[in-house]
């Protein structure tokens, strides 16, 4: 698995929990090492021998863990670059829901070898949709799950998250747009960046 | 037929960047966002150089240049501050005058940052916002690597230090010898190689033991640091063997005076276990000088060619080299 997934869940455990439990569940996982770097590829089974270890280490379920992580990854200035990367799909978060589906073209736009899983938005009704996340990364729906909800609070915008089951083994997010401008979002500026 | 109006206002639903001047060169329209990088300019009416500066092609001069050049790409800047930089292509109009569709090119990321451009300043056509994507991810990606890169040169760093160092005592090793001892002779510095060998070091480890032994070795290795400069190097060559290279040193006397001080500080007994550990040290130098050969084989014999004749003068002593000691070794 790419080492910036990996990456990912070290810095969201750390962040949360504390460098001594991330070591704790790198001890536990085994792989031999403490520290995962980001552009490097990591063999799946570690990945998932770490997932498993935060279970027991941690004492959460898996999936509630990892729609934390969804959150975390969207809403914690560590992770800022990739708040920005997401908020460049749409000025709206309507707009934001459509550009998922370039979403893993644009991840692999930025990092040739980080390959997503397809993701699928269908509008069943105005404001009512079904987010379809394909199989290839166990996970990744809760994950999403925590991505777009902690989008919606960026945008400042009301939505209802489920998940509503497996169809043909792909994970179904059913996404309830209630209201825009809820709330105040934060502020987005294309020319933010330093360059 | 269109009226200019009708023109004007279906430009700027595709060209938000557009400007349309009449034959005189009198601008008549301007799309939103060239509006919005000069919100108090009062555009319609004004001459279009007056506005703007043509630097490409070096000939588009005056109105009727303009419209000659159709077709062809213009590179041309605000003249007042801040004076970025467009490129535009010109189609002439039918009634007269022309029809300019401009766009930042390169200059768009200093744009979006000076005016706060959004996305809605772009035409949904114009791969701009994909640009800034592209240039957000890359720079994030370039990063995370450039700090991976980081990360292995302290790598590398450490694990190269760590192979030229003696794990025992901390002084430099034989490869690190090589290493130093060639580059100080490809860089034709003068300086001296005294080798040290302990005397009565035998005896401590095989009486008091290897524990005994070892402590006398840090030991000996904190002498030879603090008798010498930093600009010098320490060698642990062998069990009870080392090399000090003295940079830049080949003053007869002040070497003389740097081995006594060594050889009396060695000669000082380390407590050990409530016992004391007793040894001496000769040694042997040869100087690498203009003259003199400068190879590194050659000043290690000489080096050690000076010790066995120190050792055989009675230990505890220091000697140059010498020709003649050829023969007697």
């Amino acid at each position: 698995m790419h080492g910036l997934i990996n990456r990912a869940i070290q810095a969201f455990v750390t962040d949360t929990y504390g460098e001594g439990r991330w070591k704790s569940v790198m001890d536990l996982a085994g792989l031999g090492f403490v520290e995962f770097e980001a552009m490097l590829i990591y063999p799946d089974d570690q990945s998932f021998k770490v997932l498993s270890a935060m279970e027991t280490v941690l004492d959460r379920p898996l999936a509630e863990m990892l729609e934390d992580m969804g959150t975390f990854l969207v809403s914690n200035p560590q992770a800022e670059a990739l708040r920005r990367l997401l908020r460049f799909g749409g000025v709206d978060y309507v707009e934001f829901l459509h550009s998922l589906d370039d979403l893993p073209d644009r991840a692999r736009l930025a990092v040739s070898d980080l390959h997503l899983p397809t993701l699928e938005l269908i509008e069943q009704a105005p404001g009512q949709f079904e987010l379809i996340c394909a199989q290839g990364l166990p996970g990744y729906s809760n994950v999403m799950m925590g991505i777009l909800r902690a989008m919606a609070d960026d945008y400042g915008d009301l939505v209802i998250l489920d998940h509503v089951g497996v169809r043909d083994g792909a994970d179904i997010i059913s996404i309830t747009h209630v209201e825009s401008q809820f709330a105040e979002g934060r502020s987005f500026s294309l020319g933010a960046h330093s360059l | 037929m269109m009226t200019p109006e009708q023109l004007s206002e279906f430009a700027d639903q595709i060209c938000p960047m557009h400007v349309i001047f009449d034959a005189s060169g009198r601008i008549t329209s301007v799309g939103p966002t060239l509006r919005k990088l000069r919100p108090d300019f009062k555009w319609t009416g004004q001459d279009f150089f007056e506005i703007f500066a043509v630097s490409r092609p070096r000939w588009v001069r005056s109105v009727g240049d303009m419209l000659r050049s159709a077709g062809v790409k213009l590179h041309m800047n605000f003249s007042s501050e801040p004076q970025t930089g467009l490129k535009g292509v010109l189609a002439p109009l039918p009634a007269g005058g022309g029809f300019l569709n401009m766009s930042f090119g390169i200059s768009v990321l200093e744009a979006v940052r000076d005016y706060d451009l959004t996305s809605a300043d772009f035409s949904p056509t114009d791969l701009t916002i994909e640009m800034l994507y592209l240039v957000e991810a890359k720079s994030a990606a370039m990063e995370a690597s450039r700090q991976l890169n980081m990360r292995l040169q302290g790598a590398k760093i450490a694990a190269e230090e760590q192979a030229f160092t003696d794990t025992l005592t901390g002084l430099k090793n034989r490869r690190a010898l090589d290493h130093v001892l060639s580059r100080m002779i490809e860089t034709g510095k003068e300086f001296a190689l005294m080798h040290v060998d302990l005397d009565y070091f035998k005896q401590v480890n095989d009486t008091m033991g290897h524990a005994a032994g070892d402590a006398v070795l840090q030991r000996v290795a904190q002498v030879l640091v603090d008798c010498t400069r930093e600009v010098d190097t320490a060698v642990r060559v062998g069990g009870d063997e080392f090399i000090l290279l003295l940079d830049g040193l080949t003053d007869a006397e002040t070497l003389e005076r740097i081995a006594n001080r060594l050889i009396e500080c060695l000669e000082e007994p380390v407590p050990f276990e409530g016992k004391l550990c007793r040894i001496s040290a000769s040694a042997g130098t040869s100087l690498a000088k203009e003259a003199r050969p400068r190879d590194a084989a050659t000043l290690i014999h000489q080096a050690d060619l000076a010790l066995y004749a120190a050792k055989n003068a009675g230990r505890g002593q220091h000697l140059f080299y010498q020709p003649n000691m050829e023969m007697m070794g």
